[in-house]
């Protein structure tokens, strides 16, 4: 079982994420809390290893359970839904504090990848491992995140919300 | 040799600061003739580095206590280590407690534990106070019965129970505030918790029972202090009443804000 020290030295990493994962300061540490105890009732399904790796991949299935049980978003691959334009914003540009918003306006399956790849600069396979999909999933959101962000955190002037990129 | 198609891919990698060195150069070479793309990948980076210059803030931050708890809370889960211990003694003193004779019979002057010394009146009463607070604490939903927007019934309902007027200190000064309080199952019969915390999600609990029936003029006017598995606790007596004021702190981070109580608490 991973020591106490060990589990301890990963809070901050995991608040960090789950703060722009949510959002909300409070939300994000009750999702912090839910995940430690969580990995806590199931560490023997823990090997010895990566750590951080086994905590994100706990906080993503009770991350996913808590939109299940709040009914908030619908998690699913966007790209089943269709696309909603993005509206251009006001003024000068978003600050670096509306990141959080345009963060929140991503879909949760593509937030949760593109903040695994962006801000928890893991590898693409990391990603795919923790979330539970093929790496090729992890390619196809994260582009739609980085398309659909690039769009919110456009300033003044409406960008094209899809560049095409040849293949 | 022609270099393989750029893929998406690669321009995720690219910008990930994920792609070896061959490739990169390849990659750069395919931007300089494709600006529209190479404006793009201008844009995710600067996204990485939004999120970091967003988020990276929340590494300073000081853990929250609750977060310490849940990580602690593997001591008390099913034994298993040798850590589970320690709690499974303060385990064995709450089933004491509830089974002591003392608590049948409340008017009764016999206690099981007549061996302790009889000048010490508040033995066991840190531990107590650091069960109560362990097991409340870390509480998300229901951390408190009534909560502070309800400070008056909260009052009189505890005092009524206590059958003594209960005064709750005034701590914002120390930058905490009530969030409310509960009936607790004390040795002696009711007991009070109150619960604080602070900006930082701190809280600390005092708690608050008849001393043991026999030892009514119980009165230990100084504090004194005790670490019970990581819970800071200063408890004294006074006309009757025990006190304990706990936290997940350390003793000197506490002392200040056990000062304050006691004096607002002092006749």
């Amino acid at each position: 079982m991973p020591s106490t020290d060990a589990l301890l030295a990963e809070i901050p990493r995991l608040r960090r994420y789950a703060r722009a994962l949510t959002g909300d300061a409070t939300r994000a540490d009750d999702l912090v809390q839910d995940t430690l105890e969580r990995a806590l009732n199931k560490w023997r399904l823990w090997r010895p290893g990566n750590l951080r790796n086994w905590l994100l991949t706990t906080m993503h299935h009770v991350f996913i359970n808590q939109l299940a049980t709040e009914n908030r978003l619908q998690y699913r691959d966007a790209a089943e839904l269709p696309e909603t334009p993005v509206a251009p914003t006001q003024g000068d540009g978003l600050a670096l504090r509306d990141l959080g918003r345009a963060l929140q306006a991503l879909p949760a399956d593509q937030r949760e990848i593109l903040l695994l790849v962006g801000l928890e600069d893991l590898s693409y396979e990391e990603a795919a491992r923790i979330v539970g999909i093929p790496p090729g999933t992890v390619m196809s959101r994260l582009s739609r995140a980085r398309g659909r962000l690039r769009g919110l955190l456009a300033e003044g002037e409406a960008l094209p919300a899809h560049l095409k990129i040849v293949k | 040799m022609k270099p393989a198609p750029i893929s998406e891919d690669d321009l995720h990698a690219w910008a990930d600061g994920r792609l070896e060195a061959t490739r990169r150069a390849e990659v750069e070479a395919w931007l300089a003739e494709h600006p529209q793309e190479a404006a793009a990948l201008a844009a995710w980076r600067q996204q990485n580095a939004r999120l970091h210059a967003t988020f990276d803030p929340v590494l300073a931050e000081a853990v929250p206590a609750r977060l310490r708890a849940a990580v602690a809370g593997e001591r008390w889960r099913p034994p298993r280590a040798a850590a589970a211990l320690g709690w499974l003694a303060l385990g064995a003193v709450l089933g004491a407690m509830w089974n002591a004779p003392g608590w049948n019979a409340p008017g009764g002057a016999r206690h099981a534990d007549d061996h302790a010394q009889p000048a010490d009146a508040l033995i066991g009463l840190p531990r107590r106070a650091a069960i109560a607070h362990a097991v409340y604490a870390p509480e998300q939903r229901h951390p408190v019965e009534v909560g502070a927007d309800n400070e008056q019934h909260l009052v009189a309902w505890l005092s009524k129970r206590l059958g003594t007027p209960l005064r709750v200190p005034e701590l914002g000064a120390l930058g905490y505030h009530l969030m409310g309080g509960r009936l607790l199952a004390a040795e002696a019969g009711p007991g009070a918790q109150f619960m604080y915390d602070n900006a930082a999600g701190e809280r600390l609990t005092l708690y608050v029972s008849a001393a043991r029936s026999g030892d009514t003029a119980a009165s230990l006017p100084s504090f004194r202090f005790a670490e019970e598995e990581g819970i800071s606790v200063f408890y004294w007596a006074e006309n009757g009443f025990a006190y304990a004021l706990s936290a997940r702190q350390p003793r000197a981070a506490l002392l200040p804000v056990a000062d304050a109580v006691y004096r607002q608490l002092a006749p």
